[in-house]
C-alpha cells in the first residue's frame, strides 16, 4: 500500500494554472497523513515548460506529454490519471473541483474502483473529508473505504500553494494506448472577460432577477470595473437570459469567496447562498426589506439599484481620487 | 432513439433543511425529481420528437432508485411525456455514487439504449459523479455540463457545448454515450434532433409541465418495479455519510440607510474599497 499523494496539475504549454493551487495545498495536508510525497501530474501537449513550472510546488512532477494528450478530455485523461496512480502506487488522487476535475476525476475514481469524495472543504485525515452537502446547509463528514482515495478540491476553502523549498524532479510518464472512443474537442468559445475569473476575484458585484433586463447589467459592470472585480449573477437572472450562464454564482454554478461581494436585486434563495456566502464582506440592495439576503449580507441597504448604484459608482471613484 | 433518463428523488431544495445530532431530518419534506434530471427529460424528449407539439419517435425511458414513493415522481416524468418508467427499490442510506452507477449499468445493459442523459449533480448529495462513474464502468464516451445537444441525423454521433470555466466547449461525441446536462439544456433551441427537426425547430424556455392530457395518458404507461438483486447487482459502498452539521451561521450584519453610509462603511470600518 502506498504513501503518495497524487495531485492533477492543470497547465497552459508553459504555466502551471493558479486554479490547481488549492488542490496542492489540500494534497499537502493529505500528505501528512500519507506520510509520502506530493506528486503532480501534468498531462498535455507540449508541455515540457509547464512541468518545470508545476516541479516548483512538489516533491515530483508526472509529465505525460503526447499530441493525442492536447484537449482535456475524460475518455484519454482519466487512463492517463489511472497509470500515474499505479506508477507511484499512490495512495490519494486530489485535483481542484474546475470544470475539468470535475469531469474527469469521477472517471478515474470509476476506472479505479475508487471511493470519491467531491469538492471537499476539509481534510480530517488519510481517508476522511468535510464536504458541503444540500446545497451547503449540511457540512458532511465522510469516509472513502477503499485503498485509494479520490477528491475534489473546493477552491475557495483551500489557500493557494506556495512554491516549496526546493522543486522537484520531472518525470516522464507514459501515455499508454490512447482512445478518445470517438469524443473530440471542435472549439473552445473563451469568454472574451478581461476582467479576473470569477473564482478569483477579489471583488464579486452579482445581479439578480431585479435587474429586469440584460441592458441594466451594464450600470454593474461599470462598477465591477471600478473595483477591479469580476460580474456574477444569480440562477434567475442567468435563466432569464440576462447574462450568461458561465456568470451564475450558486450551488448550480461557480462557488465563489472574494473579500467583497455585492448581490444587487438578489433575492437569496438557498441555491445562491450556497455559492456566496464564504464571501469577507457581504453588501445586499434590494428593495424588499424581507429578501433572505438581508440575512447574511454585513452591509444592507433597502433600495432600488436605480436608485443607489450610479451613487454608489459616483462616490466609489471620489474616495478612489481621494487615495 | 432509444433514450434512458436516470432520475433521482430529492427533498425540496427550496425548504430549510434540519440538522439535528449528526444526521438531516427529512421527515417534513416535501419531495420531487432533482431538477437537473427534470432537464435531462425535457432534452430527451425533445430529441425523439418531431418539434414542439410534434409526434414521439422512439423511446424515453425514465428509471430511479428509491422507496416505494418515488412512484410519484416517476409518474410526473410519464405525465411529461416519457415512454415508461422503472423504478428499482432502494433506499439513500445504502448506496452511494459507485452503487448507483452500479446499478445504472446493469439497466443499460438490459435496455440497451442508444444514449443516457442525466443531469450533472443531485441537489441533495452535490456529488457530480454519477453520470462520469457510469460512462466509465460502461467504457462509452462520456459528455458533462453539457448547454446544447444537437443529434446527428444518422444518429451516430452528437455534436454538443459545455459550459467550462473558460467558456464554451464545442465537442463531438460518438454514441452510444453518457451525456449530463446543465441547466441552459432547456433553452428555446438548445436540443435537436436533426433526423427529426429543422434547425428553425424552437420549443418553450423551460422544461414542460405535465398537461391533462399528458396525466392521463400516463395512467396507460408502464411503471414497472424491480428489485437490484433482480438485476444481480450488490455493490458495497464505497463511501460513508459519517455525520451531517449545520453550518456556522453567518452573524447579522446591519442595514444602512443611504449609499453614503454605505460606502463610508466598506471604506472606513471594512476597508475593503
Amino acid at each position: 500500500m502506498g504513501t503518495a499523494t497524487l495531485v492533477l496539475l492543470e497547465t497552459t504549454t508553459s504555466n502551471l494554472r493558479s486554479a490547481s493551487l488549492p488542490a496542492i495545498s489540500a494534497a499537502r495536508k493529505l500528505a501528512q497523513s500519507n506520510g509520502g510525497q506530493v506528486v503532480g501530474v501534468v498531462i498535455g501537449s507540449g508541455i515540457a515548460a509547464a512541468a518545470q513550472d508545476a516541479a516548483r510546488f512538489v516533491d515530483k512532477v508526472l509529465c505525460c506529454d503526447n499530441p493525442g494528450l492536447a484537449a482535456a478530455l475524460a475518455e484519454t485523461w482519466a487512463p492517463v490519471l489511472v497509470a500515474a496512480v499505479k506508477q507511484i502506487d499512490a495512495a490519494a488522487l486530489v485535483a481542484s473541483a474546475t470544470s475539468t476535475g470535475k469531469d474527469i476525476l469521477p472517471r478515474a475514481a470509476g476506472l479505479l474502483g475508487a471511493g470519491m469524495a467531491s469538492e471537499i472543504v476539509g481534510v480530517t485525515g488519510a481517508k476522511t473529508f468535510r464536504r458541503p452537502t444540500y446545497a451547503g446547509n449540511s457540512l458532511t463528514d465522510v469516509e472513502v473505504l477503499t485503498p485509494v482515495v479520490v477528491a475534489t478540491v473546493r477552491q475557495t476553502e483551500f489557500p493557494p500553494a506556495a512554491p516549496a523549498a526546493s522543486a522537484g524532479t520531472v518525470e516522464a510518464l507514459a501515455a499508454g494506448a490512447i482512445d478518445a472512443l470517438g469524443s473530440e474537442l471542435v472549439a473552445l468559445h473563451a469568454s472574451k472577460s478581461v476582467r479576473p475569473d470569477l473564482t478569483e476575484a477579489k471583488v464579486v458585484v452579482s445581479g439578480g432577477r431585479g435587474m429586469k433586463d440584460a441592458a441594466n447589467f451594464k450600470v454593474l459592470e461599470e462598477l465591477t470595473d471600478l473595483l477591479g472585480g469580476a460580474l456574477g449573477a444569480s440562477r434567475a437572472a442567468c435563466d432569464a437570459g440576462m447574462v450568461p450562464n458561465d456568470l451564475q454564482v450558486g450551488q448550480t454554478g461557480k462557488v465563489v469567496a472574494p473579500e467583497l461581494y455585492f448581490a444587487v436585486g438578489i433575492s437569496g434563495a438557498i441555491q445562491h447562498l450556497a455559492g456566496m456566502k464564504s464571501s469577507k464582506v457581504i453588501v445586499a440592495i434590494n428593495k424588499d426589506p424581507e429578501a433572505p439576503i438581508f440575512q447574511v449580507a454585513d452591509y444592507g441597504l433597502c433600495a432600488t439599484w436605480e436608485s443607489t448604484i450610479p451613487a454608489l459608482i459616483a462616490q466609489t471613484k471620489a474616495i478612489k481620487a481621494a487615495g | 432513439m432509444k433514450i434512458l433518463v436516470p432520475c433521482k428523488r430529492v427533498p425540496n431544495p427550496d425548504l430549510k433543511l434540519k440538522v439535528a445530532n449528526g444526521s438531516v431530518d427529512l421527515a417534513a419534506t416535501t419531495w420531487q425529481v432533482n431538477p437537473f434530471d427534470e432537464y435531462a427529460v425535457e432534452a430527451a424528449l425533445r430529441l425523439t420528437e418531431k418539434g414542439k407539439g410534434g409526434e414521439r419517435v422512439g423511446e424515453v425511458v425514465v428509471v430511479s432508485i428509491g422507496p416505494k414513493e418515488t412512484g410519484a415522481q416517476l409518474k410526473q416524468l410519464l405525465a411529461m411525456g416519457a415512454s415508461r418508467a422503472i423504478l428499482i427499490a432502494g433506499e439513500d442510506s445504502a448506496l452511494d455514487p459507485n452503487a448507483v452507477a452500479r446499478t445504472l449499468q446493469a439497466v443499460v445493459a438490459a435496455e440497451k439504449p442508444d444514449l443516457v442523459i442525466m443531469g450533472k449533480q443531485a441537489v441533495d448529495g452535490d456529488d457530480n459523479q454519477v453520470g462520469q462513474l457510469l460512462a466509465a464502468a460502461l467504457g462509452w464516451p462520456q459528455a458533462t455540463f453539457l448547454a446544447t445537444i444537437v443529434l446527428a441525423a444518422d444518429g451516430k454521433t452528437a455534436t454538443v457545448t459545455r459550459e467550462v470555466d473558460a467558456g464554451v466547449e464545442e465537442r463531438r461525441v460518438r454514441l452510444p454515450a453518457v451525456m449530463t446536462v446543465d441547466l441552459r439544456i432547456i433553452a428555446k433551441k438548445a436540443v435537436r434532433n436533426e433526423a427529426l427537426a429543422p434547425a428553425t425547430a424552437e420549443w418553450e424556455d423551460t422544461q414542460r409541465l405535465a398537461s391533462l392530457k399528458g396525466i392521463m395518458a400516463a395512467k396507460k404507461k408502464e411503471l414497472r418495479e424491480i428489485t437490484a438483486d433482480s438485476l444481480g447487482v450488490g455493490a458495497g459502498l464505497l463511501v460513508k455519510t459519517v455525520r451531517h452539521e449545520a453550518p456556522p451561521a453567518r452573524k447579522a450584519g446591519v442595514k444602512v440607510a443611504s449609499v453614503e453610509e454605505l460606502v463610508a462603511k466598506l471604506h472606513n470600518e471594512a476597508k475593503v474599497i
